[in-house]
């Protein structure tokens, strides 16, 4: 283990989103997860600087790959960790956010990693509970741990982000990861390009400094990397696409799509993948340019990062 | 039988009668105005009688509010009639049209009794209810407007729902224009603006909230519009909120009759204000741009827009303690109406006598009743007015019964001293 500087603390008490963090508080939490890549790929995973603290899961949406990151990266450190299912819990019952944070309150919990498909819950929970807030995804607004991740594999091929040309790629509009990444990538200094059918582009977002698409193959041209996002039928209410063929005629990431981006450009995406929708199968499963997996093994990484430096 | 009474020394402002001097005012035993104006001096009063020196302050005729939401029936744990009369007094408001969206909904006769005996016995200012313009507001079937304006319903219209189909739209209108019915229309398209919470721009997409498009509004306003050039019914579009619905009303404005509303949340705030999902600025419409607002602005300056509101829709703290996309729509208001209204004029946006204007003879011409004015003969509601008296607004200390108010912690300038309704004072801060 190295030692991490004492001295810097993050700005923040809540991880609410990117948007809220300062860069050095960025560097913080990715030099403080690099670490813990070493400590992940070695023979015994377990320390115990979080030992004695309790961690609360708090997932209103499905969840499999931030959820089980999260526990193991709780565990990793020596929480006590309790993952809450809300289908079996008093929401359904018609209880509110608020009384479940009361009640998670009067437990004592030293962090509470939330999910909550509106956006702003994260914000509301923390205004109401003593302990730390980590955001594991709320509505469509942040997906704060997954855009340091992506940065983190990003930083982990091609040694950094200043000056990287990176094109994200897909459902804009619902995306979460989209934003929380967009506010990074631009802090740390990436030239970004946003892909997608003026359907799932939200509106005004050119303001947030970023190039808009909605030709695929211009988008990707000489990008370093290439970030597919998933396309989120579960949220949409009403016509957005004409058919899922067409999409990925348009905007799925073809060989010869990814043909305009550079030579060396690397794929990624935050899962789950919907294959032949988005992405065709084979790239995602192209040990020399997809980082899927490795997105994964590093997001373990990041969540212990932050939850050190959130628990101190 | 009340007592003769004598102000003096008032800075009057009375729109409708052209009224903007420093002058007096004699109620007479009936409540009703006597004599006002800069002819009212101490000459004018008999030397036994005492009188109240108003220091000139401000007098204006009592505001009528052409949009307030009240609780009863069925939400009277929001509001009731006695808590929406007393915090109306206390922000110089004397007459209230109200919503139709109760429980039950006001949609027919049998009701209308009951709501026109509850509001004169619980509250003391005046009441104008409104019934539904369809059935159930289920947007299928008209009501009965003759009926019920006979029973005493001032204008119709579905509060806080539109009407969609445009069919159902026109026939509205002919039977409104057959029987000089008022409509009044929330002009916005449910397609456009479903599950919207927030503006549609750069801060729907920075809070990852729904937005709604301004063309939601506009276009409703220009079917409507579109189809008064049929049948000219009186017609009013209750709440406007951006720029694009402004452009539409300036092209119709000479060959079309209707007028328009804006509420005072629109004219004050804009989406910047939400800041970190704030839910008691959640509101329909929704805050829009800077620049909306600034259009919201001009177009009162030039008449384009009728009548200020204050869209006072009490909703209690839980329906409020949610996430932004499960919380209640609307911001209690009508007791910060007129000091919000100041506001404009403080900082130069409107002129004093506009405002007031916008708040009493307009609105009260739109409903054609003799409110909103101090003509002489009439009944004497007015309220005094320290314009310049410096407050910050503390939820706390609202009287309405829900505190949900779009402007907590809002340093204003100007207070209701006194209000009077037929000559009798209410309210005294």
């Amino acid at each position: 283990m190295a030692i991490s500087n004492k001295a810097i603390k993050i700005s923040q008490k809540h991880l609410l989103g990117i948007q809220d963090l300062s860069i050095k508080d960025i560097n913080y939490i990715l030099n403080e997860a690099k670490n813990f890549i070493t400590l992940n790929k070695s023979k015994s995973k377990k320390i115990d600087i979080l030992r004695g603290k309790t961690q609360i899961n708090l997932f209103f949406e499905p969840s499999t790959r931030t959820q089980s990151s999260f526990e193991l990266a709780g565990k990793r450190l020596g929480a006590d960790v309790m993952s809450m299912n809300i289908t079996n819990s008093a929401i359904k019952k018609g209880e509110t956010l608020i009384d479940t944070a009361m009640t998670l309150n009067a437990m004592h919990p030293d962090i509470i990693v939330i999910r909550h498909q509106d956006s702003g819950a994260c914000n509301l929970l923390s205004q109401k509970v003593n302990c730390a807030v980590l955001n594991a995804g709320d509505g469509r607004r942040e997906h704060p741990t997954q855009a340091l991740l992506d940065a983190l594999t990003i930083i982990d091929r091609k040694k950094k982000i200043e000056g990287l040309k990176i094109a994200i790629c897909g459902d804009i509009l619902h995306s979460r990861v989209a934003r929380s990444n967009i506010y990074l990538l631009n802090m740390l200094g990436a030239e970004v390009n946003i892909i997608a059918p003026s359907n799932l582009m939200p509106r005004d977002l050119d303001k947030l400094g970023i190039n808009k698409f909605t030709d695929m193959k211009k988008g990707v041209t000489d990008c370093d990397i290439v970030m597919m996002l998933r396309l989120q039928n579960e949220r949409m209410s009403s016509s957005f696409l004409s058919s899922n063929r067409e999409y990925y005629e348009y905007y799925g990431l073809t060989p010869d799509k990814l043909n305009f981006a550079k030579d060396d450009a690397l794929i990624m995406h935050p899962g789950p993948m919907n294959r032949g929708i988005e992405i065709d199968t084979k790239l995602a499963d192209d040990m020399n340019k997809s980082v899927i997996k490795e997105q994964v093994e590093l997001g373990v990484a990041v969540r212990m990062a932050c939850l050190k430096l959130f628990c101190e | 039988m009340m007592k003769k009474k004598y102000f003096l020394n008032a800075h009057i402002i009375d729109p409708k009668n052209s009224l903007d001097e420093v002058g007096g005012l004699i109620i007479n035993e009936n409540g009703k105005i006597d004599a006002v104006g800069k002819k009212v001096n101490k000459n004018n009063i008999p030397s036994r009688e005492k009188y109240i020196d108003l220091g000139n302050k401000h007098l204006f005729p009592g505001i009528v509010d052409m949009r307030v939401f009240v609780g009863e029936p069925g939400y009277e744990y929001k509001e009731n009639f006695k808590t929406l009369s007393n915090a109306a007094l206390s922000g110089g408001v004397t007459s209230v049209v109200t919503m139709p969206n109760t429980s039950p909904i006001i949609d027919n006769v049998s009701i209308v009794d009951f709501l026109k005996r509850r509001g004169r016995d619980k509250s003391k200012i005046n009441i104008y209810p409104t019934a539904s313009l369809t059935k159930n507001l289920e947007g299928k079937n008209m009501t009965e407007f003759g009926l019920l304006q006979k029973k005493g319903i001032i204008g119709f219209t579905d509060g806080i729902k539109t009407i969609q189909n445009s069919r159902l739209m026109s026939r509205i209108m002919r039977s409104a224009f057959d029987l000089g019915s008022l409509v009044m229309q929330h002009a916005e398209d449910i397609d456009l603006a479903e599950n919207g919470t927030v503006n549609d721009g750069i801060i729907s997409t920075k809070l990852g909230l729904q937005g709604i498009t301004e063309l939601a509004e506009k276009i409703i306003i220009e079917r409507d519009l579109s189809l008064l050039e049929d049948f000219n019914c009186r017609y009013h579009i209750s709440q406007i909120s951006s720029a694009k619905s402004i452009e539409v009303i300036k092209k119709r404005k000479n060959d079309i009759n209707f007028t328009t509303g804006v509420s005072i949340n629109n004219l004050s705030l804009n989406e910047n204000d939400i800041g970190d999902f704030r839910t008691f600025l959640k509101l329909s419409p929704p805050l829009r741009t800077e620049d909306d607002r600034l259009s919201l602005v001009e177009a009162l300056n030039k008449n384009l827009i009728d009548v200020i509101v204050s869209d006072h829709k009490p909703e209690d703290e839980e329906s409020k303690r949610l996430t932004f996309a499960q919380a209640a729509t609307g911001a209690s208001g009508v007791e910060t109406l007129l000091p919000l209204a100041l506001e404009l004029y403080h900082n130069e946006s409107v002129k004093l006598f506009k405002i007031i204007e916008t708040l009493t003879s307009n609105p009260a011409k739109i409903l054609n009743i003799d409110k909103g004015n101090l003509s002489i003969g009439n009944d004497a509601d007015f309220c005094v007015v320290d314009i310049n008296k410096p407050w910050i607004v503390k939820k706390e200390k609202l009287i309405s019964k829900s505190k949900n108010t779009s402007i907590e912690n809002k340093k204003l300038q100007g207070k209701v001293l006194n209000t009077y309704i037929k000559g009798e004072e209410l309210y005294k801060l």
